[in-house]
């Protein structure tokens, strides 16, 4: 069965890229691509591409118009060509696949978290090499069922959405390739039953995930964005890496159970590192938790997550939601038996997370993109994640990951509907009063909103209100920091969300054409919805117990591990009355300032934005990381690299050695051919020079005996 | 009775004597038929060669000396003196149109190859230094009328006029050389100054050595001696070009190996001296030279400066293996030789020669299969695997890198890259370059002779066994 919820998926994917393949090859049987798709009349930009796909050289030939450019989710008004052939095949099979993966997933659940029957899997060797051993095997406790549960649901929510959302693209086959292979990498990293396994999964959803933003290769920024992202996480993944290579360095392998099993052994111990006698566990852990912070999108590794929302919105929803970037989350669960070793870097781990929780908060007040508030506002949840984890309190950190899982997918899923519906609009400036055109969509982001600020008995209020708890009782002295940071966030956080709901859905149209025009979407988008609401409602009541409260220790068992001074969970009980009521107030206020704002004066928001420009448009402009990553980070490295060609590689290499050495073979051959005057005593005079040459160097050298 | 018996003595001296009377007979021919005859006369010149090769071909196997040990006849000469006479009779098959064309078809011309072919086998065979010596005067001596055969031509006078005062030059120095050796060791014959020389020798023998040496080196143009090649390879008509390409070069190399081997085992490690400066100075200056070239012809006496060097490396081993070596490069490098200029008999463009690199501007779409044979040759000349050419290089240098002659065979590589430049820069002229006009109709002759040398030259490596087995034994011979 378990091999069965991992694999099914990477069927799908290989399945439907077979279509991809066969079907680019129907369409363009010849080699070249169709004379006349060069260039158009009108001189309009056309965007084509020539992409080689493995294996069968064929030749992607595609041409867009990307529609108006910026703001928008823009796959174009239209289609300009036909599906691919077999796209409805695709569909139904990687769809199916995945819905029998996650039905097989809840049943794992049953199965491993509540009758307690955890799971390994061997699969095979995968590398043996000195005392390096390697092995693929599925490692199925509670932790990882429940990520199988929130993979496995989302995606095939997010298969069966994107049928209705994609339906214009020509190119379904491979989106729903690419989808199929992201969730079956997520599945290898979260089944994964060592370090190398986990980073094969890590690096399998980071591929998947820069295929997927650049879905849309003919849109230059989409483009950018996929390579930010890469090249981003790179970053952290060179971090986890390290890790990977100094805990195998001290404990000789990788597997978890090894591992965890010689932790306690290494606690004071350090690892020389560049002449640094560092902390082992301190150290190790950082370096891991560098890898937990480039996947997900925690401050200063964060600046690739808003970009990368120009892939297609149920991407969003799958990768930059629910699944993914919460990997790093995961990670950290996992690891815990290190974490709970290493004070020092959960404290950091604390401290990133609630940087990351207000910092995109305040981010998030003010952008003006339907998907970049939802970005930010992921961000900032991640952020209190890591509070939870950095606290101590794994379980109530994958808490929030669970219930998050349904209410930013439903967020996200719920804006593509918007976006569908006010066809490819993104700016909630120009949206409005948007509830009575599409009512469904409008209730469904209402229950997301409640769930992600936190309104009572919603999923959201339960795992939230215990990580602000949690940091509330932490033994960390980042526990205090932690807290107020958090509180704070949750009242931006219900700020913005209210904002979004207020401007798209209330007030006047401020497009009307548009809103005119907009239509619900289609039964096989509403259903997903349907399903995720549900879902943010109900996943906070049912699973509180075993998630934060005194079943803990019964559900997830080995799988999580708490050191005998944690005793977060059990303190977070015994709080004061007023510590647990505050996100709650915080929350209403949060909801009145936004209701007062843009239902009952909306010039005030307008007037604040004027009287402090200086602080809108710090917030505006991400507190101006991208430009300060510019100059820090992309253009030194940008010189170094223009340095290295022009002066490393022209200059050095290409002078001394292939031009510089054909220029001096040129001066040479002057020379000799030079000697050649054609006057008879030159000739004469080489030879006797010659031949006194040889008389001399006999006379004086050690020839003559 | 006696008389008979001395007569069956010359046995082994027959391919020499039926080639001397052959070429007086000829040349008596010649003078009575008149140019009429001259065409004819020059095919009867062929034919004697051909038979005067198969004479060696069906001579006994072994070593035998005659004359007081002045001449010897064993592997080593038989298949050098085969060498010699196929690039002789090569260059005169290339020459019959070519001197027709051009009007200089003159019955004096074949019997002038043949006297300096006769040379060249009495040089081949020399065992002492008179034979030496007139061996290389009378292989020397038709050279210098041949190369300004073309009387009415400046160029083709000069040239003639430059190879004979730089060729009495180092026929000077050649005989100063043999009479210090002379001096200093009592005897001329080689084994007699091989036992002279075991226990090493005075600076009087070494002078000697030099100077015999230099004029071995002129004969096979090496640097320092090497200066009248471009010119006269320009400047004579281009079979003879061919010709001092291919068939003296095989005699000169033939005495530079048997007189050094033969003579001198004593103090190889002083004559290896030269040989080793004499060989990388060839290469490099072969190499480097070629490149400013925009005369095929001068490019190609560059070339031959050039795989001299590469052949010398072989000597400079100065073991068994270095000199098989040296005989199968200098089998390919007749073949190559032959061939490539066979193509260049062919460069003729409304009514007369053409000599430049650039009029084989895009000749591969004119001439595709002159062009083919013409671009495997020059891979060939640059050592490309599997061509011919790559297995005389490789000969070579493993023998240079076994006895340990590192140095050399590093250098030799390096420079046959940079002669590679040259080669492959006439290739990419016929094949990239926009085509200029197309040549006249080749003769067939020379079409065969570019044909046959051409793919000799391709399938070389499919079955190379005859020619090593042959070297092999011939290099035995000398040790």
């Amino acid at each position: 069965m378990f091999q069965a919820i991992v694999f099914l998926p990477l069927l799908g994917a290989i399945l439907a890229g077979v279509i991809a393949l066969v079907s680019a090859r129907s369409r363009f049987p010849g080699e070249a691509p169709p004379p006349g798709a060069e260039d158009d009349a009108t001189g309009a930009p056309v965007h084509h591409h020539s992409a080689h796909v493995a294996g069968g050289g064929v030749i992607h030939h595609d041409s867009h118009e990307p529609g108006d450019g910026h703001g928008h989710d823009g796959h174009g008004h239209g289609p300009v060509e036909p599906a691919a052939a077999g796209s409805r095949t695709a569909e139904l099979i990687t769809t199916t696949l995945l819905m029998v993966s996650a039905i097989l997933s809840w049943i794992a659940l049953v199965q491993v978290g509540f009758g307690g029957h955890d799971v390994r899997v061997p699969l095979i060797d995968w590398i043996v090499s000195g005392n390096l051993k390697v092995e693929w095997a599925l490692r199925i406790d509670t932790l990882t069922a429940v990520m199988l549960v929130v993979v496995n649901t989302v995606s095939a929510l997010v298969h069966l959405y994107s049928i209705g959302y994609m339906h214009e693209e020509p190119y379904r086959p491979r989106f729903f390739g690419y989808l199929s292979l992201f969730t079956f990498a997520m599945l290898m990293l979260v089944t994964s039953d060592n370090l190398v396994q986990m980073f094969f999964g890590w690096e399998g959803v980071g591929l998947a995930s820069y295929l997927l933003i650049g879905f849309w290769y003919y849109k230059p920024e989409a483009n950018a964005a996929a390579i930010k992202a890469f090249v981003v996480n790179r970053v952290g993944d060179f971090g986890f890496a390290l890790g990977i290579f100094a805990l195998f360095a001290m404990t000789g392998a990788v597997d978890f159970d090894t591992v965890f099993a010689q932790a306690p052994g290494l606690v004071g111990k350090s690892i020389n590192f560049f002449g640094w006698h560092a902390d082992a566990m301190t150290l190790i852990c950082l370096f891991l938790f560098m890898g937990a912070m480039g996947k997900s999108a925690q401050f200063l590794l964060h600046t690739w997550l808003p970009d990368a929302m120009e892939g297609p919105t149920p991407v969003s929803a799958l990768i930059h939601a629910a699944t993914m970037v919460t990997a790093g989350v995961f990670m950290v669960a996992r690891l815990s038996p290190l974490f709970e070793l290493a004070p020092h870097a959960q404290a950091f781990v604390m401290f990133i997370g609630a940087t990351t929780a207000i910092f995109a908060a305040t981010i998030g007040l003010v952008q003006n993109d339907i998907k970049r508030i939802v970005a930010y506002s992921t961000c900032s949840q991640l952020g209190y994640m890591f509070v939870a984890m950095g606290a101590g309190a794994y379980s109530v950190g994958m808490f929030h990951l669970f219930t998050h899982a349904f209410f930013k997918a439903l967020l996200f899923l719920g804006s593509g509907s918007v976006i569908h519906a006010m066809h490819h609009e993104q700016d909630i400036r120009k949206m409005g009063g948007l509830k009575d055109r599409i009512p469904f969509t409008y209730i469904v982001m209402l229950i997301g909103t409640l769930a992600l600020t936190g309104f009572p008995l919603t999923a959201g209020y339960f795992s939230k209100d215990a990580i602000i708890e949690s940091a509330f009782v932490a033994n960390n002295p980042m526990a205090l920091y932690a807290f107020v940071c958090t509180v704070a966030a949750a009242l931006l956080t219900s700020f913005y969300s209210w904002r979004l709901v207020f401007k798209t859905f209330h007030g006047a149209p401020h497009d009307v054409k548009h809103w005119k025009e907009a239509h619900e979407s289609p039964m096989v988008m509403l259903v997903p919805l349907a399903v995720l609401a549900a879902g943010s409602i109900l996943a906070g009541f049912p699973f509180k117990e075993i998630f934060a409260g005194h079943g803990v220790e019964h559900f997830f068992r080995e799988s999580l591990k708490f050191g005998p001074n944690n005793k977060v969970l059990e303190e977070m009980h015994h709080i004061p009355m007023q510590i647990g009521l505050l996100p709650t107030v915080m929350m209403v206020i949060g909801f009145i300032v936004a209701w007062y704002f843009y239902i009952r004066k909306p010039q005030i928001p307008v007037e604040l934005a004027r009287q402090h420009e200086v602080l809108y448009k710090f917030l505006l402009n991400k507190w101006y990381f991208d430009e300060i990553y510019d100059v820090i980070f992309v253009r030194p490295a940008k010189w170094i690299g223009y340095s290295l060609w022009k002066k490393g590689d022209g200059w050095l290499i290409d002078g001394f050695g292939p031009d510089g050495v054909s220029a001096r073979v040129l001066d040479v051959t002057r020379s000799v051919v030079r000697l050649q005057t054609g006057y008879l005593y030159h000739y004469a005079f080489a030879m006797l020079i010659g031949a006194a040459l040889f008389i001399t160097w006999f006379m004086f050298s050690a020839g003559i005996h | 009775m006696n008389n008979l018996t001395s007569l069956q003595s010359l046995q082994p001296v027959l391919p020499e004597i039926a080639l001397a009377v052959g070429a007086m007979v000829l040349l008596m021919l010649a003078v009575f038929a008149g140019d009429r005859a001259a065409r004819f006369v020059n095919t009867l010149c062929i034919l004697l060669l051909i038979g005067v090769g198969a004479l060696i071909v069906m001579q006994p196997a072994g070593r035998v000396t005659m004359f007081d040990n002045g001449f010897v006849v064993d592997d080593f000469a038989r298949f050098l003196k085969l060498l010699a006479l196929a690039g002789s009779a090569g260059s005169l098959i290339l020459s019959l149109d070519y001197l027709t064309r051009e009007g200089l078809q003159k019955a004096e011309f074949g019997v002038l190859v043949l006297l300096a072919t006769l040379g060249m086998l009495l040089l081949i065979s020399a065992n002492d230094l008179i034979a030496l010596y007139l061996g290389l005067e009378l292989m020397s001596l038709p050279l210098y009328v041949i190369a300004s055969s073309n009387r009415d031509n400046a160029k083709s006078t000069e040239a003639g006029l430059k190879y004979f005062v730089l060729g009495a030059l180092s026929s000077g120095m050649l005989l100063y050389g043999a009479s210090l050796i002379y001096g200093f060791t009592g005897t001329v014959n080689f084994a007699g100054i091989a036992k002279a020389v075991q226990g090493g020798a005075g600076t009087g023998l070494i002078f000697g050595l030099v100077f015999l040496f230099a004029g071995f080196c002129f004969k096979i143009s090496a640097v320092p001696f090497h200066m009248w090649t471009p010119d006269v390879y320009e400047g004579a008509p281009t079979p003879v070009t061919a010709f001092f390409a291919a068939a003296p070069k095989v005699a000169g190399i033939a005495i530079f190996v048997r007189a050094s081997v033969v003579a001198f085992p004593g103090i190889t490690h002083s004559w290896q001296q030269i040989v080793v400066f004499v060989s990388i100075a060839s290469m490099a200056l072969g190499a480097f030279a070629a490149i400013g070239q925009t005369n095929i012809k001068r490019l190609m006496a560059y070339s031959s400066i050039g795989h001299m060097g590469f052949a010398l490396v072989g000597l400079a081993a100065g073991t068994a293996e270095g000199v098989q070596g040296v005989l199968i490069y200098m089998t390919i490098y007749v073949g190559m030789t032959l061939g490539t200029f066979a193509v260049i008999l062919s460069m003729r463009r409304d009514g007369r020669m053409v000599e430049n690199i650039s009029d084989l501007s895009g000749m591969s779409r004119t001439h595709p299969t002159m062009a083919f044979m013409l671009a495997m040759l020059l891979f060939s000349l640059a050592g490309v695997p599997p061509l011919a050419g790559f297995f005389g290089k490789f000969y070579v240098f493993l023998a240079a890198i076994n006895a340990g002659l590192y140095t050399l065979a590093v250098i030799g590589v390096l420079s046959s890259v940079v002669g590679a430049f040259y080669y492959l820069s006439i290739v990419k002229v016929m094949y990239f370059d926009a085509p200029a006009p197309a040549f006249q109709r080749t003769p067939a002759l020379v079409g065969l002779m570019m044909v046959v040398f051409g793919t000799l030259n391709i399938v070389f490596f499919l079955y190379p066994a005859p020619l090593l087995g042959a070297a092999t034994a011939a290099a035995k011979s000398l040790f």
